[in-house]
């Protein structure tokens, strides 16, 4: 049946569900004109500021590939899960648990030189990730222990834990505050060695002679994230283990008579899913702040799972997901300010919600009627 | 389509330039003031509502322009006071410790901006003010008064519910536990705090569990430094009718109950943000702008439109006048005077 030349229709439909995420696109943004509409503002107009003031200038690029690079991180660890046939809502955990070892080892080896040290804290915060994510990866391979309720809790033990550990390692007061009698307020661990620091895209930028805003927040982890995505990439697709991975995903009974090892491929799969959310703590802890602080990370690892969603679980779908919401992210916010408030920044999680649920639904759709017109012909 | 049509695109493109054109002319006009919130936001009727408050005052007497953002994700603080201050808001307003490094971060680029932050610090910056508040001897005031009304009432335990449980909110802590101890050295006091993460402020839910616990287990007034958490201690109270010390704004009606015309909100310990906000306007538009730090307490004595306010305080008003007696009220005044004086001095650490 599958060597007869596909109809017309076939076609079109297995290319639409192909391209879901653009109709999902452009449904919220549609139905997000009518919440517009209905606070008495221009749709289009407010979508052209948003687009225009986020990606029509270099500083706007900077700021939403910067907002992009942990969800590309995150995005990345549920769609590796997510090809094992694993359900990985722990990335949020695993966030925190990894970049607080990316911040405890810089602050720690301060007197490292910055080639062993930089390395060092980048294998940390994927080290951190990944062993958060063994134990479920554990309990799932051998006991059968569902791996999104485990993760989930882990998420609240990490969350706890980190921020037990960020009161013993917090910040001394600085001489500012001593001198007014303070303490110090923010829970936040020191400041990381200058070794232990990524370079900012704007300082590489200026010794190329090209004007970039020196404020700008966009570090090297970006193209941290770029690798790992192609990494991602070769591994499930180019790889002996990607084609286990995949396989146990698909159909895990299948995959064990193959002679494939179930359980030792998925607790690789978590392992490898948490080390990628790990990594977080290198865009956020060694570019961005240098410091590691709770609120930093707060709901990186669920949009994670959106990311992937849109993605449609590939590393290619995924980066583009993630410069998308990282687009809506901060063209939401500068939108705020420059309508005065008028346009409020929960619009921007109206949108990604309903880009969320019109993949889904569109997914699902197109697939049964694909099914149908099989079992027509 | 809307794109088919030539005029609207024309059209399109004219009201964007006039709207970037008005833009600039407010900036040259108007003073414009703009304040950034803190975790929980706007309607916590309590640390943000404050701050909002005190810039509408000011939006009364003075006519300036306000904008009021609330950020979402940590990067939004830095992006909101860097884009205000690109847009002409000449005095910024960031509300909450957490403003330290992007206000930091963002003064050396505007010198000719001014930015205030509440309960941070960020020193050695010329353009730049930092109000922080004695919180530890207003909640020295409240738990005398919690102490106080469960002795007089032959009652030993008294309890304290905290937001996220961070050194500012232990500060809150440790004022109140001295207060008890001061009016009633022999009182019982329950401690618990709503979480670790930020959330822990905007978590009602838990707060009534929490305060629920605490009644149950003998708590006869509780004292609550936790933003919208304390909704929840509220409704604690009023299903086991005890008492409730609000926090940060007067939160005294929150203890009515309409049908029965009871009150369970003993007093609120007034943190005047509102005060130190409007201050910080109206000084900046008489052109007395300092920069440094600006301490906020019992010693402070503020007159806005004819009502005299501290920098922090407890609420008396007509739902809890019936609740406190002058005798109480008295040993208060006597304490705060002391305070004031330097007698008493009242422990930040718990």
């Amino acid at each position: 049946m599958n060597e007869k030349p596909k109809s017309r229709g076939d076609l079109l439909f297995s290319l639409m569900e192909k391209f879901t995420p653009i109709i999902a696109i452009i449904g919220a943004l549609i139905i997000s004109s009518a919440i517009i509409l209905l606070i008495g503002e221009d749709p289009i107009q407010v979508y052209k500021m948003m687009f225009g003031l986020a990606i029509g200038n270099r500083d706007g690029w900077g700021n939403v590939l910067f907002r992009a690079t942990p969800l590309i991180f995150t995005g990345l660890a549920v769609a590796f899960a997510f090809q094992c046939g694993l359900f990985n809502i722990g990335a949020e955990g695993q966030v925190y648990v990894g970049s607080f070892l990316a911040a405890f080892i810089g602050f720690s080896f301060t007197n490292f030189p910055a080639i062993i040290l930089i390395p060092l804290t980048i294998i940390a915060s994927a080290m951190g990730g990944a062993l958060w994510a063994t134990l479920p990866g554990i309990l799932k391979a051998k006991k059968g222990i569902h791996e999104v309720i485990i993760t989930i809790m882990m998420n609240w033990i990490a969350a706890s834990f980190t921020f037990y550990l960020v009161l013993i390692y917090k910040a001394p007061p600085t001489e500012a505050m001593k001198a007014a009698n303070m303490p110090q307020m923010i829970p936040q661990t020191s400041e990381i060695a200058l070794s232990a620091r990524l370079p900012r895209i704007a300082t590489l930028l200026t010794k190329l002679n090209i004007s970039f805003p020196s404020h700008n927040p966009l570090n090297v982890s970006f193209f941290i994230a770029l690798i790992a995505a192609f990494a991602i990439y070769y591994l499930l697709w180019k790889t002996t283990l990607g084609y286990e991975i995949r396989a146990v995903g698909f159909n895990r009974t299948a995959a064990e008579y193959a002679g494939i090892n179930v359980s030792k491929n998925i607790i690789l799969a978590m392992m490898i899913s948490g080390a990628l959310a790990g990594l977080v703590g290198t865009n956020e802890v060694m570019g961005y702040k240098f410091r590691w602080r709770q609120e930093i990370f707060i709901n990186l690892g669920f949009n994670g799972i959106a990311v992937a969603l849109l993605g449609k679980n590939h590393p290619l779908g995924v980066v583009l997901a993630a410069i998308l919401f990282g687009t809506l992210s901060y063209g939401g916010a500068l939108v705020n300010i420059y309508t005065a408030g008028k346009i409020p920044r929960e619009l921007i999680m109206v949108i990604q919600a309903v880009i969320v649920i019109l993949v889904v639904v569109s997914d699902e759709i197109i697939k049964r009627i694909l099914l149908r017109r099989k079992s027509i012909q | 389509m809307i794109f088919r049509n030539k005029t609207n695109i024309i059209l399109l493109i004219v009201s964007l330039f006039f709207l970037f054109v008005s833009l600039n002319c407010f900036a040259q006009e108007e003073t414009n003031v703009g304040l950034v919130f803190d975790i929980g936001g706007k309607g916590d009727k309590s640390f943000n509502d404050s701050a909002s408050r005190g810039l509408s005052w000011a939006a009364q007497d003075f006519g300036i322009k306000r904008i009021e953002l609330e950020p979402g994700a940590d990067a939004d603080r830095e992006v909101n006071i860097r884009n205000l201050s690109n847009i002409g808001y000449k005095l910024i307003f960031g509300i909450g410790f957490l403003f330290e490094d992007s206000i930091g971060d963002v003064c050396d680029e505007f010198p000719d901006t001014k930015y205030a932050i509440v309960d941070g610090l960020v020193p050695g910056k010329e353009n730049v003010v930092s109000l922080s508040f004695a919180e530890h001897e207003g909640s020295f005031l409240v738990g005398m008064i919690a102490g106080l009304k469960a002795k007089a009432d032959g009652k030993d335990t008294v309890g304290y519910v905290g937001g996220m449980n961070v050194p500012l909110i232990q500060k809150f802590e440790a004022g109140y536990i001295a207060g008890v101890k001061y009016a009633y050295p022999e009182c019982k006091i329950l401690s618990a705090y709503a979480g670790d993460t930020p959330t822990a402020f905007a978590d009602p839910v838990k707060g009534k569990e929490l305060a629920l616990s605490q009644y149950d287990n003998g708590a006869y007034v509780i004292y609550h430094a936790s933003g919208l958490t304390g909704t929840g201690v509220y409704e604690a109270g009023k299903e086991r009718k005890r008492y409730v010390i609000g926090v940060d704004s007067n939160q005294n009606y929150l203890g009515h109950i309409e049908e029965t015309g009871e009150n369970f909100g003993l007093t609120s310990m007034l943190k005047q943000v509102d005060v130190s906000v409007y201050l910080t306007i109206k000084a900046f538009l008489e052109g007395t702008f300092e920069p440094g730090i600006r301490v906020f307490d019992l010693a402070t004595t503020v007159v806005i439109n004819d009502v005299e306010y501290n920098g922090v305080g407890y609420a008396m008003d007509k739902y809890n006048e019936g609740l406190i007696t002058d005798d109480m009220i008295q040993k208060v005044e006597e304490a705060k005077q002391k305070i004031i004086n330097g007698e008493i001095v009242v422990p930040s650490e718990v």
